[in-house]
């Protein structure tokens, strides 16, 4: 097979690999993305996507199933729902091949080589690539690893049988009726609430004293609440010891010391996730290390000249949108332009019912760099938008710098406060102050009002509040 | 998370306190055990400090050029586990002797809001790249939107004031850069002014055939032994010198001229002026006078690498009573060394040139060589530093002369 000589070589076809080459292809480098498994890595395949569909899913499913049992409050009633998870999945698969599609289509579009099978680098220039016809060499001006993040195993918990990832929770072709969710994170609670809602009796295990522990308690409390309201069952401070002798239940070290068995069917473990560091010839380079990840600098070089490392292999947040603004910057920069990373803010989604977003700063991180600063919260539950839609639980907080009001961070838990992510993230990376989020007309009614009046709370001049 | 706290080591006999002449880590870094943290030098000699243990830079007890006392926290560390291994020490003052250095002024050219250090220039990603493009720094751009927000109107004001865009042909340039003098480039500034201000010197430039020293290296080099180093022209220069100043012991002393008393050094230790990448250094020959020629080109070896490599000793780069200043190939026709205080002789050693020599009947092409060196006037009259480079002169140009006992 004849070599392939190209200017940019991208190992890895998620988020942050295939908007690279995208970006690339755009500036009209020679690129060429080479991708072991399907095009769109996890976020594509048995990520964000896959687990928004199977949420969506189970959230119409639970609703119909409250209205059948005469709790909705709109008066409506219908016959009890069925759910039959295969065509679920079916509709989810088809929902990801479409995503996936039309990434090889833009690929396609922009000129970008797509070499399918399992690389490796030779050296700091060249990639071997196994493909189905044969070994294929890639020579390049620079490399990009973007080789992503797999699920952490716990050593007691191997996968395998009923021990569960991520990626099988999201194509079981039922509801297993009982789930233990080992690690409430926001993976965890994510998938376990999903399940709970499809007629799972579920029950959650965290090792540390609450939930989804990288989040203040005040954003958690409304998601606490709900899970209890669904019938999760939630043993915190719990410490998973291993299978039982059968292998059908989980031995699980409760707070108090005592030992518990949990009967399951499946057992999700979602205790992290992991960089992808093995299996692609790190071993043939002289990478430096930065914790477990790669180091990388502020415009994504690693420690071997012309070879960049972008998403979750270079460390936390392991966010998608952080990878693609990665990938954006390093396509960029091989083709000469003046770069660096300069992002103010990365927020993140947690897809828990109720949603939790978060942006910049938290109250208690901002404090711990010892700022002088202003927090401003606004209830849902004095929102004419979230009384309409059944969703009054949760608010919306802010935090800014008390002698400039320079916005530090947003936070927001809520019905679909997702969605709202692209203002917080927007008036952050923009240098807002409190007084240009009061001052900007939010639309009523929406949502999106509950910033504007966080922000007027802050400034002690709310006005529906 | 416990508190792990790094003192300053010992770092050279009677040394009370060092100077901090790099940090190579920040607050907030994570840092392996062995990780080199800083390097601090006392006279000489630098030190690195590595770190015993693994963890998280909390505190920095100086800044860069500051000193600190031997036994005082250097850097404080945040550590996992349990009860900190070391006590953490009540809040003592780090540096005590150090005077608090004052900031820099600032290098902008243009009027700067006062900002937090370390803070980022707040703006837009389209006013951010903007910058970045046109290569402007935003800490340098006043901000004059809301908490100092940089709009694009200022970038236009900052561009239209201090420079403009990129266009075609040489372009003027403004603003300085200011650089604090710390640790050996301190020391040798100081060195310097205080020779160049007190001494009066005289340099005496003469040239040298070396036409058969030449061959004589050539030859010795060709039959040198395994294990025997290659031998350079300053071996030579060494061992002649060595015999000059049996002659002219005035030379071999060193001058308090504060006491007003001349030291005349019985023992020969030939300082040899050497680059490194910190700067200056100067090894010491010691007991040239004992020192055949081989033994003097391997220790001179030894000493030069020890000191590029930062590993050379205090001792070993302290204590000369004369110095031996060459910059090889780059040595130029004729140098004006500086003298290396109190010592009051220098000999510089320029390049190696073929010339033409008038032989009485016609030119031929022969080595030539110029010796520039420094004398302190006060101590060496004219006729000396003459009658002294002379010598040395009779000694290359017959080079047998160095070898054989009169």
């Amino acid at each position: 097979m004849q070599d392939i000589t190209c200017t940019l070589a991208i190992l890895g076809s998620g988020p942050g690999g295939y908007v690279c080459a995208l970006r690339a292809g755009q500036l009209g480098l020679d690129v060429v993305i080479v991708e072991g498994q399907k095009i769109g890595g996890t976020c594509l395949n048995v990520g964000c996507i896959p687990s928004k569909a199977l949420i969506h899913a189970a959230d119409e499913f639970e609703r119909a199933a409250e209205m059948a049992a005469g709790r909705s409050p709109l008066g409506i009633a219908i016959a009890e729902p069925t759910i039959d998870l295969k065509q679920t999945m079916a509709w989810k698969d088809a929902t990801v091949a479409r995503l996936t599609g039309g990434v090889a289509n833009l690929l396609k579009r922009n000129k970008v080589k797509v070499v399918s099978g399992t690389a490796r680098f030779r050296d700091g220039k060249t990639l071997e690539v196994e493909t189905e016809t044969g070994r294929q060499i890639i020579r390049a001006e620079a490399i990009v690893i973007a080789t992503g993040s797999e699920p952490s195993a716990l050593p007691t918990l191997p996968f395998g049988g009923r021990v569960i990832s991520s990626t099988e929770a999201l194509a079981l072709d039922r509801p297993p009726e009982k789930l233990v969710v080992v690690g409430a994170g926001y993976i965890g609670l994510e998938l376990g609430t999903a399940y709970a809602k499809l007629g799972s009796e579920v029950t959650l295990v965290e090792a540390e004293p609450r939930i989804l522990p990288l989040y203040d308690a005040e954003l958690t409390r409304p998601v606490a609440k709900r899970l209890s309201a669904l019938g999760v069952k939630v043993l915190t401070g719990a410490k998973a010891i291993g299978l039982s002798g059968k292998g059908d239940a989980l031995l699980v070290e409760k707070a108090d010391r005592s030992e518990a068995r949990l009967e399951a069917d499946k057992i999700l473990v979602t205790v992290g996730r992991r960089p992808a560091l093995e299996g692609w010839g790190r071993e043939e380079l002289v990478l430096d290390l930065d914790g477990r990840f790669l180091r990388i600098d502020d415009q994504c070089r690693t420690s071997m000249r012309g070879v960049y490392a972008i998403g979750d292999v270079t460390g936390e947040p392991m966010l998608a949108h952080r990878a693609m603004a990665q990938g954006e910057m390093v396509a960029e920069i091989v083709a000469g332009h003046r770069r660096s990373w300069d992002k103010r803010a990365i927020p993140a989604v947690c897809f828990t019912d109720p949603e939790i977003v978060t942006a910049g700063l938290s109250p208690e991180a901002a404090a711990k760099q010892g700022r002088e600063i202003k927090v401003g919260l606004f209830p849902f539950s004095a929102s004419g938008r979230a009384m309409t839609k059944l969703g009054e639980e949760g608010f919306v907080r802010v935090v800014a710098r008390a002698d400039n009001h320079l916005l530090l961070g947003v936070q927001a838990v809520g019905r679909d406060v997702s969605e709202l992510a692209a203002a917080f993230g927007l008036a952050l990376e923009m240098g807002a102050c409190l007084e240009d989020v009061a001052g900007a007309i939010h639309a009523h009614p929406t949502l999106g009002e509950a910033f504007q009046e966080a922000a007027l709370r802050a400034l002690g001049r709310a006005l529906h509040f | 998370m416990a508190e792990f706290v790094i003192k300053l080591p010992d770092v050279g006999e009677g040394v009370a306190e060092a100077e901090l002449v790099e940090w190579r880590v920040k607050v907030g870094d994570l840092v392996r055990e062995d990780e080199i943290l800083a390097a601090v030098m006392t006279d000489k000699a630098t030190v690195e400090i590595p770190s015993p243990v693994n963890g998280e830079v909390a505190w920095l007890a100086a800044a860069v050029g500051e000193f600190v006392a031997v036994g005082s926290p250097l850097v404080r560390l945040g550590v996992k586990g349990a009860a900190s291994e070391k006590a953490p020490e009540p809040a003592a003052p780090a540096s005590a002797p150090a005077p608090r250095t004052e900031a820099p002024p600032p290098s902008a050219p243009s009027p700067s809001v006062p900002k937090v250090e370390g803070e980022r220039p707040l703006a837009s990603p389209a006013v951010r790249q903007r910058a970045r493009e046109a290569g402007i720094d935003l800490r340098q751009v006043a901000g004059s939107g809301p908490a100092g927000r940089i709009l694009q109107a200022d970038l236009d004001a900052f561009v239209a004031g201090g420079r403009r865009e990129q266009a075609p042909g040489l372009q003027r340039r403004h603003g300085l850069e200011d650089i604090k003098l710390v640790g050996m480039r301190r020391r040798i500034a100081e060195k310097m002014a205080l020779a160049n201000a007190r001494i009066p010197h005289i340099t005496y430039v003469e040239e040298i055939d070396v036409q058969a020293l030449e061959e004589l290296r050539a030859a010795l080099n060709k039959q040198k032994r395994p294990g025997q180093p290659r031998l350079t022209l300053l071996p030579f220069l060494m061992r002649a010198m060595a015999r000059a100043l049996e002659e002219q012991p005035d030379l071999n002393a060193l001058f308090d001229d504060d006491a007003g008393i001349l030291h005349r050094h019985r023992a020969i230790h030939i300082g040899v002026a050497t680059q490194t990448p910190a700067g200056l250094a100067v090894p010491v020959v010691r007991h040239a006078e004992a020192r055949d020629l081989w033994d003097c080109a391997s220790e001179l070896e030894r000493l030069a690498q020890a000191a590029r490599a930062g590993v050379a000793s205090r001792d070993e780069l302290t204590g000369s009573t004369i110095t031996i200043t060459s910059l090889g190939a780059m040595g130029g026709v004729a140098t004006t060394p500086i003298l290396n205080p109190p010592e009051v002789a220098i000999v510089g050693v320029n390049k190696i040139m073929t010339r033409p020599h008038w032989d009485g009947a016609g030119f031929t092409p022969r080595k030539m060589m110029n010796l520039s060196s420094s004398f302190d006037h006060r101590i060496i009259d004219g006729w000396d530093a003459a009658t002294f480079v002379q010598r040395i002169k009779t000694l290359l140009e017959t080079p047998a002369l160095i070898f054989v006992g009169v």
